[in-house]
């Protein structure tokens, strides 16, 4: 793969997060460059979606600072941060039920839908337009995720791995700078599992989208991502090349236990 | 200061009443998720039924023993309750399951009109009287302490004190009594109450029997006070804010919120209603609910609610 | 057999987007609102215009409002009736305190003071949902139920508490005759509907969608939830509140704070539960059956005693009518939760693969 990763987008230092006296995440740090696949990986309770909620404002840790293009971040409401560029798709699905396909991934084109109510009201002029020509943008995305035949289902009736791409899909539709994926992969099988990373390593590849990715398939995970951060109890205890990773004794430890 | 002292006791009793029916709603609330709008109706259905059994049993016995007769309409009224209970949860709940609260609560209101029909049908719409021999006259009290005492209604006293008695037994029941447990299991969680064996449908059926016989309860206080009639019914939309104020899950909170608004309204309606025109009890307690929400959305004594993605 | 889109193309995604994207569908909406302008008022008479037609029209209009808050945008309101008053009884302070201010100008005014105060009351919802939400409508119910009971700047100092409204003139027309109510409040809510179904299916209809479906999520792909939910509440309160105008003005001429009780409020958002939460048509269904079933009852459940010698009254079918709303409510939670449209709906489906299911 000759892709060029570039200077760190995003860059997290010393985060904790606290639910009470929950201790989630405990100075936790690690930084994010432009173009790279980056996987969080580690074993259930990790706090590796507490992560991702950290990094779209979902959540607010306590301490720590989160620079974004080299600027600290404030705290900040998840719709602002998806107005910087950062999306995301949810471990179990968080699509929008009562709504076609089309409309999912119309959604995520709110940020850049300008025309005011009362033109939307009267259909006219440039609200048709702009409807128009993100509908344009939107039928790209049906189609570089070949869900053309269901674009006009409601989600609700498709199966788990169509709605797991309509979640991607509508990610995209933000056109994003940084796209997190919250287990992209679980619950599929293997045809699934393909499709899916083959769609993952084409966004990567096409558009240049930056991806923090977790996932429990190792095997995915060493094949496609570039560096891999791994949690343990709320606390980071590898990061680096997958491989260096992968025979990290203190990886190996948490994921297989203190005997081996 | 007497004034203000026996506007405060009055505050207070009222306030006992809106806890009796807002109990109604935490209990069933905390065993089943449902926001039960239909509190009110029940306890007019309850009074209803209290009132004209009394009236027939009075009749057929000749009318010489209202105690028996009593006697006989409450365990008769009970009865009924027992039955609308298992109806509701037979016909409407058990098809409902695992839905939105927001749906459950426009279910309730069906039930509602439901009741208020079938009840005002079987038992007639006039206005009557529950009579249990409840004391009506006035004593003075602490008339050592302030000069010319206050004016407090026996009625009111033993009302309080049935409501107390009412709050203590409910209390018992659901942390000594196994049924109580299983109660407070299924409230926490449906599935993982129904996976131990707990018989779900069963456990509902009683939470609104007991609800039922709380509305009884009420019905007979506030029916004896003001007589029965329509208007009963509305009791629930004037316990909602109460609710609100205790917190959804929390038997203290609903006595607790009660005895705040019962005491709010009847303060601002005497030493504020003056300036705005009167009449402002109905909406007060709803602006202290509000309030409430905004600040404390849980209320006073309810869990906090975490969302979790 | 008629009932097909075989050989319809769509070339554009305009095309793809229309209301209708039927052909047969357009043609039927466009007969049936030339019918109703047209055909209607030649054959109804006076009773049917008052009793029936217009009430319906109107309902329809507030109905609609309360499906765009609750059916699109998840929010629930008892409090819809409150926010009819305010649209009544702004437009009237409007048009009696402002010289020569035009009716459509009252009453859209009124519409716009009672998305104002939707808006205010709308802001619990940024903190609470469900039924906490419905407690603060019923705050906004019972406080303005209250304001226009005891504030009398509101009624214009009337001794009686109540508040007329004649000599509608709508640019010229003098709206009069039940015919041309009804005309009038027909034009409003046809343009009204149309309004309507264009938010629903643009942006910031999706937007409220977004809301109800799943809220973290919304956020989360930049729905900004404060104007999502705001909007939602201005909008429909802007509907609900002309709505409420037109039947103070249109409907009843004179009028009390209790035509607009905490009743209207439930019994607007069981229209939109039996018509279909979050279907534009619903409306017009729920209202159209809440209208007519109490009519169709008290003529009816008194021959049917007659039919098994038992005399009926008023009284009773009051009653009856009260169980069978209650039951209705119920039923059509359980056993279809998107009501009176969806059952259109899946019928349509049926006609157009008639007559081979599969």
């Amino acid at each position: 793969m000759s892709k060029k990763i570039g200077d760190v987008v995003l860059d997290l230092q010393n985060i904790s997060l606290r639910f009470g006296g929950v201790k989630a995440l405990t100075d936790i740090s690690f930084d994010v460059r432009e173009h790279e696949v980056r996987a969080i990986i580690g074993p259930n309770g990790a706090g590796k979606s507490s992560m991702l909620n950290v990094i779209n404002g979902v959540y607010h840790p306590q301490d720590g600072k989160i620079f974004f293009h080299g600027q600290e971040r404030k705290q900040m409401d998840p719709h602002l941060a998806a107005a910087q560029g950062i999306s995301r798709t949810f471990q179990n699905i968080a699509l929008f039920k009562g709504m076609s396909v089309l409309d999912n991934i119309m959604t995520g084109r709110t940020l850049k839908m300008k025309s005011n109510l009362l033109l939307q009201a009267i259909w006219w002029g440039p609200a048709r337009n702009e409807e128009i020509a993100h509908r344009k943008k939107v039928e790209e995305i049906i189609d570089f995720l070949e869900i053309q035949h269901i674009r006009k289902t409601p989600v609700g009736r498709l199966p788990y791995g169509l709605q797991k791409r309509v979640d991607l899909g509508r990610a995209l539709a933000m056109e994003p700078k940084i796209l997190l994926l919250d287990e992209p992969m679980a619950g599929m099988n293997v045809e699934e599992k393909q499709d899916m990373c083959r769609f993952i390593l084409d966004v990567n590849d096409q558009f240049g989208t930056t991806i923090v990715l977790i996932e429990h398939d190792m095997g995915v995970v060493m094949d496609i991502s570039d560096r891999v951060v791994v949690l343990d109890y709320g606390k980071k205890i590898g990061d680096g090349l997958p491989d260096e990773v992968r025979s990290s004794p203190e990886v190996i430890k948490a994921y297989l236990g203190a005997g081996h | 200061m007497a004034f203000f002292l026996e506007t405060l006791i009055g505050g207070l009793m009222a306030g006992m009443l809106y806890s009796l029916v807002a109990l109604g709603f935490v209990l069933i609330y905390k065993a089943s998720g449902v926001f039960n709008f239909a509190q009110g109706a029940m306890v007019l259905f309850a009074a209803l039924a209290m009132a004209r059994f009394s009236e027939w049993f009075n009749a057929a016995l000749g009318g010489d023993s209202l105690l028996v007769a009593n006697i006989l309409a409450f365990i008769a009224a009970g009865g009924v309750m027992f039955v609308v209970a298992w109806v509701i949860e037979r016909l409407a709940l058990r098809n409902l399951v695992n839905q939105e609260g927001a749906t459950l609560l426009m279910a309730t209101l069906g039930i509602t009109y439901v009741l208020e029909g079938v009840g005002q049908t079987i038992f007639g719409s006039e206005i009557y009287n529950i009579d249990v021999g409840m004391p009506k006259d006035p004593v003075m009290m602490f008339e050592n302490v302030f000069e010319g005492g206050i004016l407090i209604n026996k009625e009111d006293f033993i009302a309080a004190l049935v409501a107390a008695c009412l709050v203590a037994a409910l209390s018992i029941f659901f942390q000594k009594t196994s049924t109580g447990r299983a109660l407070r299991a299924v409230a926490d969680d449906h599935q993982a109450a129904l996976s131990i064996g707990i018989p779900l449908n069963r456990i509902w059926v009683i939470v609104w029997c007991v609800a039922g016989v709380v509305a009884l309860v009420a019905g007979i206080i506030w029916g004896s006070k003001l007589g029965v009639q329509f208007s009963l019914a509305t009791v629930a939309l004037r316990a909602l804010p109460v609710v609100i104020l205790g917190g959804l899950t929390s038997v203290p909170g609903a006595i607790i919120g009660g005895l705040i608004i019962g005491v709010g309204e009847k303060l601002s309606e005497v030493f504020l209603g003056p300036y705005v025109g009167g009449g402002i009890e109905i909406w007060f307690a709803y602006m202290l609910a509000l309030v409430f929400l905004l600040f404390r959305p849980q209320g006073l004594f309810g869990e906090k609610i975490i969302d979790r993605v | 057999m008629i009932y097909r889109e075989n050989g319809q193309f769509k070339t554009s995604y305009g095309a793809d987007q229309q209301i209708f994207p039927i052909a047969q569908d357009r043609w039927a909406v466009i007969a049936i609102i030339a019918f109703a302008f047209v055909g209607v008022p030649l054959l109804a008479d006076e009773y049917m215009f008052r009793a029936i037609l217009i009430p319906f029209l109107i309902l329809s209009l507030a109905a609609l409002g309360v499906n765009l808050l609750v059916g699109y945008c998840g929010q629930i309101t008892l409090g819809a009736g409150a926010f009819m008053a305010i649209g009544a009884y702004a437009a009237y302070n409007f048009l009696i305190r402002v010289d020569g201010m035009p009716l459509l100008a009252a009453l859209l005014l009124g519409g716009l003071t009672s998305a104002a105060m939707g808006i205010i009351f709308g802001i619990p919802s940024l903190r609470v949902r469900g039924l906490y939400l419905a407690v603060a409508t019923l705050a906004a119910q019972f406080f303005w139920d209250w304001a226009f009971l005891r504030i009398k700047w509101f009624t214009n100092d009337s001794s009686s508490g109540s508040v007329s409204v004649s000599n509608l003139d709508f640019f010229g027309w003098n709206v009069d005759a039940p015919a041309e109510k009804y005309l009038f409040c027909l034009g409003m809510l046809v343009v009204f509907g149309f309004l309507a179904k264009n938010l629903t299916r643009a942006s910031i209809g999706r937007q409220w969608m977004a809301i109800r479906d799943m809220d973290v999520a919304a956020e989360v792909i930049g729905i900004r939830p404060m104007w999502a939910k705001l909007s939602a509440f201005a909008v429909s309160s802007f509907f609900v509140g002309v709505a409420g105008a037109m039947w103070g003005f249109v409907h009843l001429g004179s009028w009390e704070p209790a035509a607009f009780s905490v009743d209207r409020s439930f019994q607007l958002l069981f229209m939109v539960i039996i018509g279909g939460l979050g279907s534009i048509v619903g409306s017009f269904f729920g209202a159209a059956f809440i209208v007519v079933l109490p009519i169709f009852l008290n003529q009816f459940l008194p021959v049917l005693g007659r039919l098994v010698g038992i005399s009926i009254s008023t009284a009773a079918v009051s009653h009856a009518e009260l169980i069978i709303f209650g039951a209705l409510i119920v039923f059509f939670l359980i056993v279809e939760p998107h009501g009176l449209a969806r059952l259109w709906a899946t019928s349509k489906e049926k006609l157009r693969l008639w007559p081979f299911p599969h």
